[in-house]
């Protein structure tokens, strides 16, 4: 009894390895069906899924202008403080009016964690989701960012 | 006189002493920052004794200070593999609060994207149980497979771990046009590699003769403890949410309850394989049957919950999630306590880990499926 049931064991232990054995065999013989992924170096060809969340960037068209009025709707939204409004008052020439537009646009990459809720929070859809995934750098002081460019204005007509 | 002394030295026996190491925080096998104080004799454990506290964010206090929109977020750093449910329990608790009508289209997006979180999170555990028992290749294997998965959800919801798509009143954004598509490719092709996870693991002599009799957990143990999830199904607990409470869209689908007597290690093995089984079922009865119509309900920009108290609990791929909110009519909650699956099942890690060897606690860890975060918030 006790005999039988070692020499048993033995082939059902050597039988489970050899049908594990199996599977990776399987894919021995056929690397086309690959288990592992290259790193994406093809930065230029490599496309994302539009939905993907890489970082917050302020859209400008052609003109360098922007569609960003300084309402600070995203600067409540955000639940870690990673954006920063500093908006001024300018008085219109034409009409007197003293009207607000931002300063500096502040982005502390460091700190965001993606949560698209400043996205969800713009009246105007001003900001939007970058795809870039690769953000290391030497300096930790580099991932603060002013996301306006110089010199670039609000687009005429937006309130 | 000297060899007085040598003769009493042979005739008693020699003396034996408990000790005590530390596993972790740095441990492989721990998952995590998570500390045992192990007291032991020989290789036989006596005792373990979690220390918790080396990743703790204080969640439940920053709760204290965010709108119920900003909460949602940061329930994805709790239990990081099951962040779909985590965001769900807190917008079912919000929700609840409003006495919100939700969509049905929402309910049923919901159950499928849980259920794809599941699956995902019980492949990258069945990669992780293989290699902290020595077989580095199911690692690999559970990857390649939960790879689909996470495309799903980037496509789908803009990230892969910490998705955030749960907004109170629905969803953050409708469906991708591709995510049917994408899911049922997925199903069809796990549907026949599950049957590898067997061959490679499930049946091998060297993890059966690790798991089988290991890290026992008995019924009545299994309750006053608290261990839910897989974890306490596997000791004859049956404390299955989604089939005892049925919220979003459980309550129309067909599966089974996964019971397992046995209390081994290797019964909470089979009890999540047999899960990801139950998994795919309801996502197929799901998936073709998507209703149309709006994707988030109307709330107001700021969520103020009527003063009262609020319990929502849910099923996550580790065990029941409860969120308790104590509101007064601000908009953030006066207190908010998380009942995290992880904490009470690490806490029957003492029972369970007692008589075996060292070795035996790391496969009784990995069958816990713990995520440190989820203890320590
Ligand atoms: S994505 Fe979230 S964390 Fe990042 S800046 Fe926007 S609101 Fe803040
Ligand atoms: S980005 Fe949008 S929300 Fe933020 S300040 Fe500008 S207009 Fe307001």
């Amino acid at each position: 009894m006790g005999l039988k049931k070692y020499i048993s064991d033995i082939f059902y232990g050597v039988k489970s390895l050899i049908t594990g054995m199996k599977v990776t065999g399987h894919y021995f013989v056929r690397p086309k069906e690959i288990i592992t992924q290259q790193y994406p170096e093809n930065r230029e060809s490599l496309k994302m899924f539009d939905r993907f969340r890489g970082e917050v960037v302020l859209i400008h068209d052609e003109n360098n202008m922007h569609k960003c009025t300084g309402c600070s709707a995203c600067e409540l939204a955000c639940p870690n403080g990673s954006i920063e409004i500093i908006s001024d008052k300018v008085i219109d020439p034409e009409t007197g009016k003293s009207t607000k537009v931002i300063d500096k646009f502040v982005y502390h990459l460091s700190m965001c964690t993606f949560c698209n809720l400043c996205i969800l929070s713009c009246p105007t859809d001003a900001i939007k989701m970058a795809q870039n995934f690769e953000h290391s750098v030497f300096d930790r002081s580099e991932l603060t960012k002013v996301l306006n460019k110089p010199g670039s204005k609000i687009m005429p007509g937006i309130r | 006189m000297i060899n007085e002394e040598a003769n009493t030295a042979v005739e008693n026996k020699p003396e034996t002493q408990e000790y005590f190491i530390n596993m972790g925080p740095q441990h492989p096998s721990t998952h995590g920052v998570l500390r045992l104080m192990l007291t032991l004799d020989g290789e036989i454990i006596k005792k373990v004794e979690p220390h918790l506290g080396f990743i703790h964010r204080s969640i439940e206090k920053m709760c204290e200070k965010d709108s119920y929109q900003q909460i949602v977020h940061l329930t994805d750093r709790m239990d990081y593999l099951s962040c779909h449910m985590n965001n769900e329990a807190v917008c079912l608790c919000v929700e609840q609060g409003l006495q919100l009508e939700i969509p049905e289209r929402v309910k049923v997006i919901r159950t499928i994207i849980s259920e794809l979180t599941r699956l995902s999170s019980h492949q990258l555990w069945w990669g992780v149980m293989g290699m902290d028992l020595g077989a580095i290749t199911t690692f690999l294997y559970g990857f390649r497979d939960r790879e689909m998965i996470t495309d799903i959800f980037e496509e789908t919801c803009g990230a892969r771990l910490t998705m955030n798509y749960n907004v109170p009143g629905g969803l953050m954004f409708d469906i991708h046009p591709n995510f049917q598509k994408r899911t049922k490719d997925f199903i069809t092709y796990f549907k026949k590699k599950l049957p590898e996870y067997d061959d490679l693991l499930s049946n091998n002599v060297i993890f059966t003769e690790r798991t089988k009799g290991i890290g026992m957990l008995s019924k009545e143990d299994a309750i006053s403890y608290g261990v839910t999830g897989p974890s306490g199904r596997a000791s004859g607990f049956s404390c299955d949410v989604r089939k005892h409470f049925p919220y979003s869209a459980y309550d129309r689908v067909d599966f089974r309850e996964i019971i397992y007597t046995e209390g081994d290690c290797y019964a909470r093995y089979r009890a999540r394989i047999d899960e990801m089984h139950e998994s795919m079922k309801i996502i197929e009865q799901l998936i073709d049957n998507i209703p149309e119509g709006d994707y988030k309900a109307k709330t107001k920009a700021v969520i103020k919950l009527p003063e009262g108290e609020y319990y929502q609990r849910v099923e996550t791929a580790r065990g029941e999630l409860g969120v308790y909110v104590v509101s007064d009519n601000k908009k953030s909650p006066y207190r908010l306590k998380f009942r995290s699956p992880g904490f009470s099942n690490l806490s029957a890690l003492n029972i369970m880990a007692k008589g075996d060897k060292i070795a035996d606690l790391v496969a009784t860890m990995s069958t816990l499926d713990l995520v440190i975060p989820d203890i320590d918030r």
